[in-house]
């Protein structure tokens, strides 16, 4: 009888060429798509041909996306942006995508169907985890490990021992993936899965969209952890059937599979959650969060986080009519051009401009510090992305607090930390 | 090696947009990121950091984003070791693939300013200054023999010349 395996388990082994795995072994991995963006791609291709490396792997497996300065907010990222280019047109690598057919990667990868159930990925982002939410294998790694990549389409990798996490229970009105996610994280800390892969499963997620797996998986690094990862199942057969353009897998986690632990969390004494300032782990429950008073300059809607279609008709419902608190900004940046449009279709836009914000083209923008609505000293933001570490959003004084689309939404009609129930 | 320097002590979760803030991201050139390293988390520390100094902190070292910048960042202000209770995991990784040497140690003893002598062989840390001795986690074989060759790709070059790649 074979040993019993986890779904993380079993996908890094269909990628090597042993018999079988153990947590703690380090193995070679056979990589299906290797990502890099504008800013860590520029030193991977610097390494890549410091080696001298003539050709990649394989053109048809690596996606290079410039997502995080671009359009180019100034000289210097416009020469890392061109470095992509440059490449993609030299080994005419397949999924290269510039400004007007592309977005954030993460949200963009999964659209497009090019990370696929059971594809084992690599990504010179720390948020590659996101399509763990597929029921992939996909983990963060450095622009060293993207050019041995580009050159040899494998990588060595440490099979890590799994966390599964189960939520029960029907989710409340305004609870969504983010907030089980900010939940989970305030319990178990920043570092309460490193090195580990978080196994996401329970009924709860019956009740959920992929949007909000996604949100989870994504955040799988906010706790430290390797990967993020859910079984898949007929929501993602929904999803990928009709984007996927090659054969996928879906793997389950083996009866009798080891488990570092078990967390079992009830969804429905779960409330929205706002993390506090400087980390993910601070997280509230909203009710004890609208009590502080809290006032807030920017609300900031987007990320690879929540910059989904699903976020933001979420926000959309909650500011429709109404008008954001005065001397504040809403800045909304929809994931990607598809989002984009499909907001503007839906009359979303107009819903986000006449309350008074604004809506950006799809970057990365402010979610890093980078631009399109950086903090002055002391300002506050609240903000559907999931870092909140000291000047994430500008001046090492400010502040950034975590939270859902619609708590984002509620927080800026009010112009402080407010749930939904305050204003619908 | 044996390495010898002054320490910048600094706490828990020292994560990577401390180490090298990402408004400085446009540009990865190495003056770029020395001038700008650990600005976030002590201002001065470019200013003051001498070639074979060490950065020693709590747990949970670099955690955050996978950019290779942090270690990059480190490397080049003159660091050759970094000693923490714990590191986040794609720092760990990045570390030991540029080239950068990591070490897993209880740090709790060793304050700012103390001066230490540092084998990454065999893991020992002598605080000179308070004149104590601290051992740290072995490194995995896989990971020494990383950083003997110069790091990933140096190691990767190797094996291409032995065939055993490429
Ligand atoms: S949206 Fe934010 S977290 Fe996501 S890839 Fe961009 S910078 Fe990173």
């Amino acid at each position: 009888m074979e040993r019993p395996l986890t779904i993380t388990e079993k996908i890094i082994l269909n990628h090597t060429n042993q018999d079988d795995v153990s947590p703690g072994d380090i193995v070679n991995a056979k990589i299906d798509i290797a990502l890099g963006n504008d800013i860590t791609a520029p030193i991977a291709i610097k390494e890549f041909e410091a080696i001298g490396m003539k050709t990649v792997f394989d053109r048809q497996k690596i996606a290079l996306v410039p997502d995080h300065f671009v359009p180019n907010k100034d000289i210097l990222s416009a020469k890392q942006a061109k470095m992509l280019r440059e490449f993609a047109k030299t080994h005419d690598i397949k999924y290269y995508f510039e400004c007007g057919e592309a977005g954030v990667e993460h949200a963009l990868l999964p659209e497009k169907g090019i990370v696929l159930p059971g594809d084992l990925v690599i990504g010179a982002d720390s948020h590659t985890c996101t399509y763990g939410a597929l029921g992939a294998f996909a983990t963060g790694v450095g622009s060293t490990d993207l050019a041995y990549v580009f050159a040899f389409g494998e990588l060595w990798l440490k099979i890590p021992k799994s966390i599964k996490v189960v939520f029960t229970g029907k989710p409340g009105k305004w609870v969504s993936g983010k907030d089980l996610v900010l939940y989970l994280i305030g319990q178990i800390g920043v570092e309460g899965a490193n090195y580990m892969a978080l196994e996401f499963s329970g009924d709860t997620f019956k009740y959920l969209g992929m949007a909000d797996r996604f949100t989870i998986a994504n955040m799988a690094i906010e706790a430290g952890a390797k990967s993020g990862i859910f079984e898949p199942d007929e929501i993602t057969e929904d999803y990928v059937e009709k984007r996927a353009k090659r054969d996928y897998v879906f793997y389950r986690s083996d009866e009798g599979a080891k488990y570092a632990k078990v967390l079992n969390f009830n969804t429905e004494t779960i409330n929205p959650q706002v993390a506090f300032p400087h980390l993910p782990e601070n997280s509230v429950d909203i009710n004890e969060a609208s009590a502080k008073d809290i006032k807030i300059d920017q609300s900031v809607i987007g990320s690879c986080t929540n910059g989904r279609i699903e976020d933001l008709r979420i926000a959309a419902q909650i500011l429709k009519g109404k008008k954001i608190a005065k001397y504040t900004r809403l800045i909304v940046i929809p994931a990607t051009n598809e989002v984009y449009k499909m907001a503007e279709k839906e009359g979303l836009i107009d819903i986000f401009m006449d309350a008074g914000g604004v809506v950006s083209t799809p970057t990365c923008g402010p979610c890093l510090g980078g631009y399109m609505g950086i903090l002055a000293d002391g300002e506050r933001a609240i903000s559907s992305t999931n870092r909140n570490f000291k000047g994430r959003m500008g001046d090492v004084t400010s502040e950034v607090y975590l939270a859902n689309p619609a708590v984002c939404a509620a927080s800026i009609i009010l112009g402080k930390i407010a749930s939904p129930e305050e204003v619908m | 090696m044996i390495f010898k320097g002054k320490v910048f002590k600094f706490g828990d979760n020292i994560d990577t947009d401390a180490i090298i803030p990402a408004r400085y991201l446009n540009d990865s050139s190495d003056e770029n990121l020395k001038k700008h390293c650990m600005e976030d988390a002590d201002p001065k520390f470019s200013s003051n950091v001498s070639k074979g100094d060490f950065i020693v902190a709590g747990n949970n070292f670099g955690c955050g984003s996978s950019r290779e910048h942090a270690p990059r960042a480190i490397k080049i202000s003159g660091v050759p070791v970094v000693i923490a209770k714990s590191f986040a995991r794609i720092f760990y990784r990045n570390s030991f693939n540029i080239g950068l040497f990591i070490l897993e140690a209880d740090t709790d003893g060793i304050d700012n300013g103390d001066t230490l002598e540092v084998n990454t062989e065999n893991g020992t840390i002598k605080n000179l200054t308070k004149n104590t001795v601290i051992n740290a986690k072995p490194i995995p074989e896989f990971m020494s023999e990383l950083v003997s060759a110069g790091g990933l790709m140096e190691y990767a070059k190797k094996k291409v010349k032995e065939g055993g790649l490429g």
